[in-house]
Protein backbone atom coordinates (compact mmCIF):
# COMPACT_ATOMS: atom_id res chain seq x y z
CA UNK A 1 0.00 0.00 0.00
CA UNK A 2 2.75 2.32 -0.07
CA UNK A 3 2.93 5.16 -2.65
CA UNK A 4 5.86 6.18 -4.89
CA UNK A 5 5.69 9.05 -7.54
CA UNK A 6 7.92 10.25 -10.24
CA UNK A 7 7.32 13.20 -12.66
CA UNK A 8 10.39 14.19 -14.49
CA UNK A 9 10.30 17.71 -15.83
CA UNK A 10 12.18 20.04 -18.07
CA UNK A 11 15.04 21.03 -15.55
CA UNK A 12 14.72 17.74 -13.10
CA UNK A 13 12.85 14.74 -11.58
CA UNK A 14 10.55 14.89 -8.83
CA UNK A 15 9.87 12.20 -6.58
CA UNK A 16 7.16 11.11 -3.81
CA UNK A 17 7.35 8.57 -1.54
CA UNK A 18 4.43 8.26 1.43
CA UNK A 19 5.48 8.34 5.07
CA UNK A 20 3.94 5.54 6.77
CA UNK A 21 5.21 2.01 7.73
CA UNK A 22 2.75 -0.23 7.52
CA UNK A 23 2.40 -3.54 9.24
CA UNK A 24 -0.42 -5.57 9.80
CA UNK A 25 -3.12 -3.02 10.57
CA UNK A 26 -0.97 -1.15 12.70
CA UNK A 27 1.26 2.32 11.46
CA UNK A 28 4.56 1.74 13.10
CA UNK A 29 5.76 5.16 12.73
CA UNK A 30 4.27 8.52 10.22
CA UNK A 31 8.05 10.05 9.18
CA UNK A 32 9.32 6.77 7.54
CA UNK A 33 11.65 7.77 4.53
CA UNK A 34 11.43 5.43 1.58
CA UNK A 35 14.06 6.97 -0.64
CA UNK A 36 18.08 6.77 -0.39
CA UNK A 37 20.47 8.85 -2.03
CA UNK A 38 22.92 6.87 -4.10
CA UNK A 39 25.22 9.61 -5.30
CA UNK A 40 24.99 13.28 -5.98
CA UNK A 41 22.44 13.23 -9.05
CA UNK A 42 21.11 9.76 -8.15
CA UNK A 43 18.22 9.24 -5.55
CA UNK A 44 16.06 5.96 -5.45
CA UNK A 45 12.69 5.47 -3.82
CA UNK A 46 11.50 1.86 -3.06
CA UNK A 47 8.66 -0.31 -2.20
CA UNK A 48 8.16 -3.90 -1.60
CA UNK A 49 7.99 -6.60 1.15
CA UNK A 50 9.24 -5.18 3.92
CA UNK A 51 12.67 -5.93 5.17
CA UNK A 52 13.90 -6.45 2.17
CA UNK A 53 13.44 -3.06 0.70
CA UNK A 54 15.72 -1.55 2.92
CA UNK A 55 18.24 -4.36 2.94
CA UNK A 56 18.36 -4.14 -1.03
CA UNK A 57 18.72 -0.23 -1.56
CA UNK A 58 21.67 0.45 1.21
CA UNK A 59 23.44 -2.77 -0.31
CA UNK A 60 22.90 -0.68 -4.11
CA UNK A 61 23.66 2.28 -1.96
CA UNK A 62 26.72 1.18 -0.31
CA UNK A 63 28.25 -0.77 -4.32
CA UNK A 64 27.76 2.98 -5.83
CA UNK A 65 29.41 4.78 -3.26
CA UNK A 66 32.15 2.61 -3.35
CA UNK A 67 32.17 2.61 -7.28
CA UNK A 68 32.98 6.54 -6.79
CA UNK A 69 35.57 6.32 -4.26
CA UNK A 70 37.24 3.74 -6.38
CA UNK A 71 37.45 5.45 -9.80
CA UNK A 72 38.36 8.56 -8.01
CA UNK A 73 35.19 10.54 -7.32
CA UNK A 74 33.80 9.80 -10.97
CA UNK A 75 29.82 9.35 -10.26
CA UNK A 76 27.62 6.97 -12.27
CA UNK A 77 25.39 8.19 -14.46
CA UNK A 78 21.84 7.65 -14.30
CA UNK A 79 21.74 4.95 -17.25
CA UNK A 80 24.56 3.32 -15.38
CA UNK A 81 22.79 2.97 -11.98
CA UNK A 82 19.46 1.99 -13.34
CA UNK A 83 21.28 -0.78 -15.64
CA UNK A 84 23.41 -1.71 -12.49
CA UNK A 85 20.09 -1.47 -10.25
CA UNK A 86 18.05 -3.77 -13.16
CA UNK A 87 21.14 -6.23 -13.16
CA UNK A 88 21.08 -6.84 -9.51
CA UNK A 89 17.79 -7.56 -9.18
CA UNK A 90 17.56 -10.04 -12.14
CA UNK A 91 20.28 -11.89 -10.92
CA UNK A 92 18.28 -12.00 -7.67
CA UNK A 93 14.73 -13.06 -9.53
CA UNK A 94 16.94 -16.22 -10.70
CA UNK A 95 18.54 -17.13 -6.99
CA UNK A 96 16.79 -18.76 -4.09
CA UNK A 97 15.48 -15.69 -2.05
CA UNK A 98 14.77 -13.34 -4.68
CA UNK A 99 14.20 -9.58 -3.37
CA UNK A 100 10.82 -8.16 -3.58
CA UNK A 101 11.38 -4.90 -3.93
CA UNK A 102 10.25 -2.46 -6.76
CA UNK A 103 12.26 1.24 -7.76
CA UNK A 104 11.81 4.23 -9.37
CA UNK A 105 15.21 6.20 -9.74
CA UNK A 106 15.30 9.98 -10.15
CA UNK A 107 18.58 11.05 -11.75
CA UNK A 108 20.44 13.89 -13.14
CA UNK A 109 23.00 13.64 -16.16
CA UNK A 110 25.45 15.83 -15.76
CA UNK A 111 27.15 15.43 -19.02
CA UNK A 112 24.16 15.96 -21.63
CA UNK A 113 22.12 17.92 -18.68
CA UNK A 114 19.48 15.87 -18.83
CA UNK A 115 16.67 14.35 -15.94
CA UNK A 116 15.64 10.99 -15.89
CA UNK A 117 12.92 8.96 -14.05
CA UNK A 118 13.29 5.06 -14.56
CA UNK A 119 11.48 2.65 -13.60
CA UNK A 120 12.35 -1.04 -12.48
CA UNK A 121 10.15 -3.63 -10.93
CA UNK A 122 11.08 -6.59 -8.93
CA UNK A 123 10.98 -8.67 -12.20
CA UNK A 124 14.09 -7.15 -13.74
CA UNK A 125 11.40 -4.90 -15.87
CA UNK A 126 13.32 -1.47 -16.29
CA UNK A 127 12.20 1.85 -18.38
CA UNK A 128 12.65 5.45 -18.62
CA UNK A 129 9.71 7.23 -18.47
CA UNK A 130 8.18 10.63 -18.07
CA UNK A 131 6.64 9.52 -15.28
CA UNK A 132 5.77 6.63 -13.21
CA UNK A 133 4.37 4.97 -10.22
CA UNK A 134 4.72 1.92 -8.64
CA UNK A 135 1.60 -0.06 -6.76
CA UNK A 136 -1.61 1.28 -6.41
CA UNK A 137 -0.77 4.18 -7.01
CA UNK A 138 -0.56 4.17 -10.77
CA UNK A 139 -4.28 3.06 -10.67
CA UNK A 140 -5.22 6.50 -9.86
CA UNK A 141 -2.22 8.38 -10.27
CA UNK A 142 -1.58 7.09 -14.76
CA UNK A 143 -4.35 8.69 -15.90
CA UNK A 144 -4.10 11.60 -14.63
CA UNK A 145 -0.73 12.23 -15.62
CA UNK A 146 -1.77 10.76 -18.99
CA UNK A 147 -4.53 13.87 -19.13
CA UNK A 148 -2.57 16.32 -17.47
CA UNK A 149 1.11 16.05 -18.14
CA UNK A 150 2.83 18.44 -20.97
CA UNK A 151 7.00 17.56 -21.88
CA UNK A 152 7.43 21.03 -21.45
CA UNK A 153 6.95 21.81 -17.76
CA UNK A 154 9.02 23.25 -15.20
CA UNK A 155 9.29 22.37 -11.84
CA UNK A 156 6.58 24.80 -10.18
CA UNK A 157 4.17 23.20 -13.16
CA UNK A 158 5.40 19.52 -12.11
CA UNK A 159 5.15 20.01 -8.59
CA UNK A 160 1.48 21.27 -9.04
CA UNK A 161 0.85 18.26 -10.88
CA UNK A 162 2.17 16.08 -8.18
CA UNK A 163 -0.04 17.70 -5.89
CA UNK A 164 -3.29 16.66 -7.83
CA UNK A 165 -1.80 13.52 -7.82
CA UNK A 166 -1.59 13.23 -4.20
CA UNK A 167 -4.90 14.83 -3.18
CA UNK A 168 -6.23 12.00 -5.34
CA UNK A 169 -4.53 9.57 -3.70
CA UNK A 170 -5.95 10.80 -0.43
CA UNK A 171 -9.22 11.67 -1.73
CA UNK A 172 -10.06 7.52 -3.15
CA UNK A 173 -7.30 5.14 -0.91
CA UNK A 174 -8.65 3.62 1.66
CA UNK A 175 -5.84 3.99 3.81
CA UNK A 176 -4.13 6.78 5.48
CA UNK A 177 -0.67 7.01 3.70
CA UNK A 178 0.14 10.27 6.19
CA UNK A 179 1.75 12.03 3.27
CA UNK A 180 4.62 12.13 1.23
CA UNK A 181 8.24 13.06 1.49
CA UNK A 182 8.58 15.40 -1.76
CA UNK A 183 12.26 15.49 -3.51
CA UNK A 184 13.70 16.87 -6.48
CA UNK A 185 16.92 15.88 -8.32
CA UNK A 186 18.19 18.40 -10.77
CA UNK A 187 21.87 20.12 -11.81
CA UNK A 188 22.26 21.14 -7.97
CA UNK A 189 21.86 17.55 -6.73
CA UNK A 190 18.64 16.19 -4.56
CA UNK A 191 17.02 18.36 -2.15
CA UNK A 192 14.09 18.01 0.26
CA UNK A 193 11.02 20.38 -0.58
CA UNK A 194 8.33 18.35 1.66
CA UNK A 195 6.07 20.79 3.06
CA UNK B 1 18.75 -49.40 11.05
CA UNK B 2 17.35 -48.90 7.53
CA UNK B 3 14.17 -50.96 8.25
CA UNK B 4 13.33 -48.43 10.80
CA UNK B 5 13.68 -45.18 9.11
CA UNK B 6 11.57 -46.64 6.74
CA UNK B 7 8.56 -47.72 8.84
CA UNK B 8 8.60 -44.02 10.05
CA UNK B 9 9.00 -42.05 6.93
CA UNK B 10 6.85 -41.24 4.11
CA UNK B 11 7.92 -42.75 1.14
CA UNK B 12 6.29 -39.85 -1.28
CA UNK B 13 7.79 -36.83 0.29
CA UNK B 14 11.73 -37.81 0.86
CA UNK B 15 13.47 -38.29 -2.45
CA UNK B 16 16.78 -36.81 -0.98
CA UNK B 17 16.82 -39.63 1.57
CA UNK B 18 15.51 -42.57 -0.28
CA UNK B 19 18.34 -41.25 -3.06
CA UNK B 20 20.70 -41.48 -0.28
CA UNK B 21 19.83 -44.53 1.33
CA UNK B 22 19.55 -46.52 -2.01
CA UNK B 23 22.98 -44.74 -2.84
CA UNK B 24 24.31 -46.58 0.53
CA UNK B 25 22.51 -49.74 -0.21
CA UNK B 26 24.10 -49.94 -3.12
CA UNK B 27 27.74 -49.32 -1.54
CA UNK B 28 27.22 -51.37 1.23
CA UNK B 29 27.69 -54.37 -0.84
CA UNK B 30 31.38 -53.54 -1.53
CA UNK B 31 32.51 -53.81 2.84
CA UNK B 32 34.77 -50.96 3.76
CA UNK B 33 32.54 -48.29 2.37
CA UNK B 34 30.16 -48.99 5.40
CA UNK B 35 32.45 -47.67 7.72
CA UNK B 36 32.54 -43.97 5.77
CA UNK B 37 30.97 -41.35 6.96
CA UNK B 38 27.42 -40.78 5.86
CA UNK B 39 24.91 -37.72 6.78
CA UNK B 40 22.44 -37.43 8.93
CA UNK B 41 19.44 -36.03 7.26
CA UNK B 42 15.77 -35.49 8.77
CA UNK B 43 13.56 -37.44 6.81
CA UNK B 44 11.81 -34.50 4.77
CA UNK B 45 12.44 -32.54 1.54
CA UNK B 46 12.06 -28.97 2.41
CA UNK B 47 13.14 -28.32 6.29
CA UNK B 48 11.27 -24.65 6.26
CA UNK B 49 8.06 -26.41 4.21
CA UNK B 50 7.77 -28.98 7.37
CA UNK B 51 8.26 -26.68 9.86
CA UNK B 52 5.49 -24.20 8.04
CA UNK B 53 3.09 -27.28 7.94
CA UNK B 54 3.34 -28.31 11.80
CA UNK B 55 3.62 -24.36 13.04
CA UNK B 56 1.30 -22.14 10.90
CA UNK B 57 -1.95 -22.10 12.13
CA UNK B 58 -2.65 -19.00 9.86
CA UNK B 59 -2.82 -21.41 7.18
CA UNK B 60 -3.37 -24.91 9.06
CA UNK B 61 -5.65 -24.49 12.11
CA UNK B 62 -4.98 -28.25 13.21
CA UNK B 63 -1.37 -27.81 13.19
CA UNK B 64 0.18 -29.86 15.87
CA UNK B 65 2.85 -27.16 17.01
CA UNK B 66 1.62 -23.78 18.91
CA UNK B 67 3.93 -21.65 18.95
CA UNK B 68 3.47 -18.90 21.94
CA UNK B 69 2.24 -15.89 19.66
CA UNK B 70 0.20 -13.90 21.89
CA UNK B 71 1.74 -10.31 24.25
CA UNK B 72 1.20 -6.72 24.28
CA UNK B 73 4.53 -5.15 24.94
CA UNK B 74 5.20 -1.43 24.30
CA UNK B 75 7.81 1.15 24.83
CA UNK B 76 8.03 5.36 24.28
CA UNK B 77 10.01 7.93 24.69
CA UNK B 78 9.76 11.16 26.58
CA UNK B 79 11.15 13.83 28.53
CA UNK B 80 12.37 11.81 31.24
CA UNK B 81 14.04 8.52 29.45
CA UNK B 82 12.03 5.65 28.04
CA UNK B 83 9.37 3.60 29.38
CA UNK B 84 8.86 -0.15 28.37
CA UNK B 85 6.36 -1.77 29.53
CA UNK B 86 4.94 -5.62 29.37
CA UNK B 87 2.33 -8.34 30.18
CA UNK B 88 3.44 -11.64 31.29
CA UNK B 89 1.31 -14.11 29.69
CA UNK B 90 2.21 -17.13 27.77
CA UNK B 91 -0.45 -18.67 25.43
CA UNK B 92 -0.22 -22.03 22.92
CA UNK B 93 -3.27 -21.51 20.98
CA UNK B 94 -6.14 -21.21 23.53
CA UNK B 95 -3.93 -22.56 26.19
CA UNK B 96 -2.62 -20.57 28.57
CA UNK B 97 1.24 -21.89 29.09
CA UNK B 98 1.92 -19.37 31.99
CA UNK B 99 0.82 -16.28 33.94
CA UNK B 100 4.45 -15.25 34.70
CA UNK B 101 7.15 -14.90 31.78
CA UNK B 102 9.52 -12.38 31.33
CA UNK B 103 9.49 -10.26 28.30
CA UNK B 104 11.72 -7.97 29.19
CA UNK B 105 15.02 -8.98 28.57
CA UNK B 106 18.19 -7.67 30.28
CA UNK B 107 20.56 -7.25 27.20
CA UNK B 108 22.93 -5.31 29.86
CA UNK B 109 22.79 -2.37 32.15
CA UNK B 110 21.86 -0.01 29.43
CA UNK B 111 20.22 -1.35 26.80
CA UNK B 112 16.51 -3.32 27.14
CA UNK B 113 14.62 -6.08 24.64
CA UNK B 114 11.21 -6.37 24.45
CA UNK B 115 9.76 -9.53 23.71
CA UNK B 116 6.71 -10.57 21.17
CA UNK B 117 6.13 -13.37 18.60
CA UNK B 118 7.90 -16.74 19.34
CA UNK B 119 9.23 -16.84 23.04
CA UNK B 120 12.04 -19.04 22.67
CA UNK B 121 13.09 -17.09 18.81
CA UNK B 122 13.23 -13.99 21.24
CA UNK B 123 14.67 -15.10 24.48
CA UNK B 124 17.64 -16.93 22.26
CA UNK B 125 18.66 -14.32 20.13
CA UNK B 126 18.54 -11.51 22.67
CA UNK B 127 20.89 -12.98 24.72
CA UNK B 128 22.94 -13.72 22.01
CA UNK B 129 22.84 -9.72 21.12
CA UNK B 130 23.99 -9.16 24.79
CA UNK B 131 27.13 -11.52 24.10
CA UNK B 132 28.02 -9.71 20.53
CA UNK B 133 26.99 -6.08 22.73
CA UNK B 134 29.71 -7.33 25.12
CA UNK B 135 32.42 -8.41 22.97
CA UNK B 136 31.82 -4.99 20.99
CA UNK B 137 32.72 -3.49 24.44
CA UNK B 138 35.96 -5.57 24.82
CA UNK B 139 37.12 -4.88 21.14
CA UNK B 140 36.11 -1.11 20.99
CA UNK B 141 36.38 0.11 24.30
CA UNK B 142 33.41 1.27 24.57
CA UNK B 143 29.67 1.06 24.87
CA UNK B 144 27.72 -0.20 21.97
CA UNK B 145 25.21 2.36 20.29
CA UNK B 146 21.26 1.47 20.44
CA UNK B 147 21.46 1.74 16.55
CA UNK B 148 24.19 -0.59 15.96
CA UNK B 149 23.30 -2.93 18.64
CA UNK B 150 19.49 -3.12 17.01
CA UNK B 151 21.07 -3.32 13.31
CA UNK B 152 23.23 -6.38 14.71
CA UNK B 153 19.89 -7.78 15.58
CA UNK B 154 18.06 -6.78 12.53
CA UNK B 155 20.86 -8.18 10.18
CA UNK B 156 20.99 -11.18 12.13
CA UNK B 157 16.93 -11.71 11.49
CA UNK B 158 17.04 -10.87 8.25
CA UNK B 159 19.50 -13.58 7.72
CA UNK B 160 16.73 -16.23 8.54
CA UNK B 161 14.05 -14.50 6.62
CA UNK B 162 11.52 -17.07 5.63
CA UNK B 163 13.04 -19.49 7.82
CA UNK B 164 10.04 -19.34 10.68
CA UNK B 165 11.70 -16.97 12.95
CA UNK B 166 9.26 -14.86 14.54
CA UNK B 167 10.13 -12.24 16.48
CA UNK B 168 8.50 -8.33 17.33
CA UNK B 169 10.94 -6.44 19.16
CA UNK B 170 11.85 -3.26 20.79
CA UNK B 171 15.43 -2.67 21.67
CA UNK B 172 15.76 0.38 23.91
CA UNK B 173 18.62 1.96 25.46
CA UNK B 174 20.46 4.88 26.95
CA UNK B 175 24.23 6.15 25.36
CA UNK B 176 25.56 9.57 25.09
CA UNK B 177 25.51 10.34 21.73
CA UNK B 178 22.32 9.02 21.21
CA UNK B 179 20.35 10.15 24.12
CA UNK B 180 17.12 7.71 24.62
CA UNK B 181 16.52 5.78 21.68
CA UNK B 182 14.09 3.03 20.94
CA UNK B 183 14.59 0.88 17.83
CA UNK B 184 11.74 -1.74 16.40
CA UNK B 185 12.99 -4.86 14.68
CA UNK B 186 10.98 -7.60 13.55
CA UNK B 187 11.42 -10.86 11.91
CA UNK B 188 10.66 -9.43 8.19
CA UNK B 189 13.95 -7.93 8.47
CA UNK B 190 12.44 -4.49 9.25
CA UNK B 191 14.23 -1.75 11.54
CA UNK B 192 12.57 1.28 12.88
CA UNK B 193 13.62 4.33 14.68
CA UNK B 194 10.67 5.74 16.50
CA UNK B 195 8.82 7.36 19.81
CA UNK B 196 6.30 5.29 20.91
CA UNK B 197 5.82 1.55 19.55
CA UNK B 198 3.33 -1.02 21.00
CA UNK B 199 4.06 -4.65 19.68
CA UNK B 200 1.81 -7.95 19.89
CA UNK B 201 -1.71 -9.42 19.53
CA UNK B 202 -2.59 -6.46 22.28
CA UNK B 203 -1.06 -3.45 20.25
CA UNK B 204 -4.14 -1.98 18.96
CA UNK B 205 -5.71 -1.57 22.67
CA UNK B 206 -2.38 -0.43 24.13
CA UNK B 207 -2.16 2.13 21.54
CA UNK B 208 -5.48 3.31 22.16
CA UNK B 209 -4.93 4.56 25.44
CA UNK B 210 -1.32 5.80 25.03
CA UNK B 211 -2.00 7.86 21.92
CA UNK B 212 -4.52 9.53 23.41
CA UNK B 213 -2.74 10.67 26.93
CA UNK B 214 0.98 10.38 25.47
CA UNK B 215 3.32 13.61 25.67
CA UNK B 216 6.52 14.14 25.43
CA UNK B 217 6.59 16.68 28.81
CA UNK B 218 5.22 13.79 30.64
CA UNK B 219 7.04 13.61 34.33
CA UNK B 220 8.21 9.92 35.63
CA UNK B 221 6.07 9.23 37.56
CA UNK B 222 2.77 10.03 34.61
CA UNK B 223 4.68 8.17 32.55
CA UNK B 224 5.34 4.54 34.51
CA UNK B 225 1.09 5.09 35.22
CA UNK B 226 0.77 5.58 31.10
CA UNK B 227 2.76 2.27 30.62
CA UNK B 228 1.18 0.19 33.24
CA UNK B 229 -2.20 1.31 32.11
CA UNK B 230 -1.81 1.33 28.28
CA UNK B 231 -0.80 -2.33 29.14
CA UNK B 232 -3.35 -2.85 31.75
CA UNK B 233 -5.92 -1.81 28.35
CA UNK B 234 -4.38 -4.59 26.81
CA UNK B 235 -5.27 -7.28 28.87
CA UNK B 236 -8.30 -6.55 29.55
CA UNK B 237 -9.69 -6.82 26.10
CA UNK B 238 -7.23 -9.16 24.43
CA UNK B 239 -7.68 -12.71 25.03
CA UNK B 240 -3.43 -13.20 24.84
CA UNK B 241 -2.21 -10.61 27.14
CA UNK B 242 -2.90 -11.36 30.86
CA UNK B 243 -1.20 -11.99 33.80
CA UNK B 244 0.85 -8.73 35.67
CA UNK B 245 2.88 -5.99 33.96
CA UNK B 246 6.29 -5.45 34.07
CA UNK B 247 7.85 -1.69 34.01
CA UNK B 248 10.71 -0.24 33.45
CA UNK B 249 12.18 2.77 33.08
CA UNK B 250 15.55 3.75 31.26
CA UNK B 251 17.55 6.97 31.73
CA UNK B 252 21.08 7.83 31.70
CA UNK B 253 22.46 5.79 34.15
CA UNK B 254 20.48 2.49 32.51
CA UNK B 255 17.55 1.16 32.92
CA UNK B 256 15.50 0.23 36.41
CA UNK B 257 13.08 -1.34 37.60
CA UNK B 258 9.41 -0.51 38.90
CA UNK B 259 7.21 -3.72 40.27
CA UNK B 260 5.44 -6.69 38.51
CA UNK B 261 1.96 -5.79 39.06
CA UNK B 262 -0.48 -8.28 39.24
CA UNK B 263 -3.16 -7.64 36.69
CA UNK B 264 -6.23 -9.13 39.00
CA UNK B 265 -4.61 -6.84 41.96
CA UNK B 266 -4.60 -3.16 39.93
CA UNK B 267 -7.65 -3.63 37.62
CA UNK B 268 -10.13 -3.09 40.76
CA UNK B 269 -7.50 -0.24 42.07
CA UNK B 270 -7.28 1.37 38.75
CA UNK B 271 -11.15 1.37 37.84
CA UNK B 272 -12.34 3.04 41.09
CA UNK B 273 -9.43 5.53 41.33
CA UNK B 274 -10.14 6.35 37.36
CA UNK B 275 -13.67 5.88 37.58
CA UNK B 276 -13.18 4.09 34.59
CA UNK B 277 -13.54 0.05 33.07
CA UNK B 278 -17.77 1.42 33.65
CA UNK B 279 -18.54 -1.81 31.34
CA UNK B 280 -17.17 -3.71 34.28
CA UNK B 281 -19.38 -4.47 37.39
CA UNK B 282 -17.90 -3.92 41.41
Amino acid sequence: MDIILGIRVQEGTIIAASKAATRGISILKDTDDKTRILNTHNLVAFTGESGDTVHFTEYIQANIQLHTMRENDLELSPSAVASFVRNQLATSLRSRKPYQVNVLLAGYDVKTNTPTLNWIDYLGTQTELPYGAHGYAAFYCSSLLDRHYRTDMNIDEGLKLLDDCLEELERRMPIDFKGCYIKVVDKDGVRDITK
Amino acid sequence: MNSIAQKYTHTNNNRILNEITSARDGLASTHQLELAPSIQLPPISQPTDFLRAHTDDATNPDCKIKIAHGTTTLAFRFQGGIIVAVDSRATQGNWIASQTVKKVIEINPFLLGTMAGGAADCQYWETWLGTQCRLHELREKERISVAAASKILGNLVYEYKGMGLSMGTMVCGYTKKEGPTIYYVDSDGTRLKGDLFCVGSGQTFAYGVLDSEYKWDLTIEEALYLGKRSILAATHRDAYSGGSVNLFHVAEEGWVFHGNHNVGDIFYDIKEKEKSFNNVDG
